[in-house]
């Protein structure tokens, strides 16, 4: 049902889509070194109001830097980004966009109340403190001090910090860390209900479930780059594809590409990797129209897609390849 | 939920008068400092007692050829003036310090996520420096007050704004250093280094008590023509000039480098 309904969001959001001017974010070629690593090279990203996104990536995928450069915590090296058509920095300062980041942030020697009426301070108009409190699920533990606070408590303030300007744009960071099962699922059920308002949401996480069950669109990340993007119903898809491995040199990469049902292509040296919806139409294009010997068909699950999409191993995998990440360069648009 | 704004009415939204800076703030900041007894002992308790030890035991000698009875000044009155510098000056330091501790901590990148101007989050720091160094100059003449020291009102009042307002420099201080160091305690290392200072500054003993060496040397030390000008009232004598250099040279410093440190850390983020 989390489908469906995202289904539809991005359909009514598609139609409006050309008015980039008001998207909620819009980030051109984002990048940002730190030394001589890149942790995010080029991310170009668009979200549209009222929809919610996942950043789907492991550790050190980039995304917290990403979301950094969104919040102007941290300066691209290259690239933009337009928070509503301001600065990020200006956004802020207006309101519109307000985050839970991962750690720290916290002032131990006051009250879980006085840390948002803090805050509230801050803002030209603000939610009244009990209202942001009791929709955090945290107004029992108002007078409680912060450093009495469990780590899944700390977390829920830090969320009703960000509701407290009622902004356009909620960004979340890895939210769920440290909590356990229940901690995690009431804190994106406070989540969920909040997002029905209309609020746009974009969070990090390196948990597939979270990413499928609570978002409208999924957004892969690998070493700083966008592997894949598109509905989780899109992702899936992926997901339930095959692999369809031969050796085969000079393999004709639009020939493949122009099948129907073929995701991605990437073209090594004496062999070709092929991801595929319809196995069978690229095996018999093989078979029959190219040299191509020692066919080979895997079937990947969820678990599966995501760990060759964005692990490590999938990256050494193909170094030797010209273009790192050749078979994952293109992404993946539900609604293409 | 009908009363969330909509997308419209939040890009109609103005940023905060005065970048943020604000009452509630403020005392919440204040109240932080208040609750944190290691503060409190140091900018409060310590002057205090250090006025009860070594100046009220001197109340009866007096300060000057002019004996006490015929309306002469007592040691312990120029002790008590010396200990409000050294609580304010305390005080102020740890104030400003403070950033340093909400740096190491996160909440500095927090604040980043608020309209919160960052000269309004350090204007917040001064004042509250300002009201924490009022507090222990009014707690050291208080208990110099009641233990029955002797001044002219003027003294009182002028003696209490130098060493009040002066504290600045140290607000200053706290600050620099506060940008400088990411530490949880900034205090445990400055504490030391202000004793020092207020040695130098001759707040623990009159510096013509000291060596020449010395005595030559403390002149160019930050607390030493806070020291001077906060006690001028009292004696009387005609403060020098240097003095007054001094203070000025000190809080340039001071405030140059937390401005530099300020813009290297807003730099980084």
């Amino acid at each position: 049902m989390p489908s469906v309904d995202g289904l539809n969001r991005r359909m009514t959001i598609s139609q409006s889509a050309p008015q980039a001017a008001t998207a909620a974010v819009h980030a051109v070629g984002l990048t940002k070194r730190y030394g001589r690593v890149t942790a995010v090279g080029g991310i170009d990203l668009t979200v549209q109001p009222g929809e919610v996104v996942a950043f789907l990536g492991p550790n050190g995928a980039g995304k917290t830097t990403t979301i950094d450069m969104l919040l102007g915590l941290a300066k691209p090296d290259a690239g933009s980004v337009q928070v509503y058509g301001q600065s990020p920095r200006s956004a802020i300062a207006h309101g519109l966009v307000s985050a839970v980041m991962q750690t720290g942030g916290l002032l131990e020697d006051i009250t879980v109340r006085e840390t948002v009426q803090l805050t509230a301070s801050l803002f030209p108009n603000s939610r009244p403190a009990d209202e942001v409190l009791k929709r955090a699920g945290i107004l029992d533990i108002g007078d409680r001090n912060v450093k009495k606070c469990s780590g899944g408590q700390k977390q829920r303030l830090r969320f009703a910090m960000a509701l407290l300007s009622d902004p356009g744009l909620l960004i979340l960071d890895e939210p769920t860390t440290g909590m356990d099962v229940e901690g995690r699922r009431d804190f994106w059920n406070a989540i969920r209900e909040d997002a029905k308002s209309g609020r746009t949401v974009i969070f990090a996480t390196h948990y597939l479930e979270e990413a499928d069950a609570y978002a409208d669109r999924i957004i892969l990340v690998r070493r700083g780059r966008i592997v894949a993007d598109g509905t989780a119903a899109a992702i899936k898809n992926l997901a339930s594809g095959r692999t369809i491995r031969a050796s085969l040199p000079n393999a004709d990469e639009a020939a493949l590409r122009a099948i129907v049902g073929v995701n991605s292509v990437e073209v090594r040296q004496d062999s070709v990797l092929v991801r595929a919806g319809d196995s069978d139409a690229v095996a018999r294009y093989l078979l029959t129209q190219t040299s191509a010997k020692d066919v080979e068909i895997t079937s990947h699950n969820l678990e599966d897609a995501f760990l060759a999409l964005t692990s490590d191993d999938a990256a050494a995998d193909s170094a030797d390849s010209a273009d790192d990440t050749a078979e994952l360069s293109e992404p993946i648009r539900s609604n293409a | 939920m009908s009363t969330i704004a909509t997308s419209a009415e939040r890009l109609t939204r103005s940023t905060p008068p005065l970048g943020g800076f604000n009452l509630t703030f403020l005392a919440i900041e204040f109240r932080r400092r208040l609750r944190n007894r290691r503060t409190l002992a140091f900018t409060v308790v310590m002057p205090v007692a250090l006025f009860l030890l070594v100046g009220l035991p001197l109340k009866d000698t007096p300060l000057t050829s002019q004996s006490i009875a015929d309306g002469g000044l007592s040691v312990a009155a120029y002790i008590l003036i010396s200990m409000a510098v050294y609580g304010a000056m305390v005080a102020s330091t740890s104030a400003g310090g403070a950033v340093a501790v909400e740096r190491a901590t996160g909440w500095s990148r927090q604040l980043r996520l608020t309209p919160l101007n960052p000269v309004a989050y350090i204007a917040t720091k001064v004042v509250s420096s300002l009201v924490l160094g009022l507090l222990a100059v009014v707690a050291t003449f208080a208990a110099g007050l009641i233990a029955g020291v002797q001044m002219p009102v003027q003294v009182w009042i002028l003696s209490g704004l130098v060493a009040w307002l002066g504290s600045l420099v140290f607000t200053a201080l706290g600050l620099f250093i506060g940008y400088l160091v990411p530490t949880e305690n900034v205090m445990q290392f400055l504490g030391p280094i202000l004793a020092v200072l207020a040695l130098f500054g001759g707040l623990f003993t009159p510096l013509d008590q000291f060596p020449q060496v010395i005595q030559d040397i403390a002149r160019w030390t930050p607390v030493y023509g806070l020291g001077e000008i906060a006690r001028a009232p009292l004696t009387g004598a005609d403060f020098d000039m240097l003095a007054v250099v001094n203070i000025v040279v000190w809080l340039a410093i001071f405030a140059l480098g937390a401005a530099l440190a300020f813009r290297r850390d807003t730099k980084r983020v």
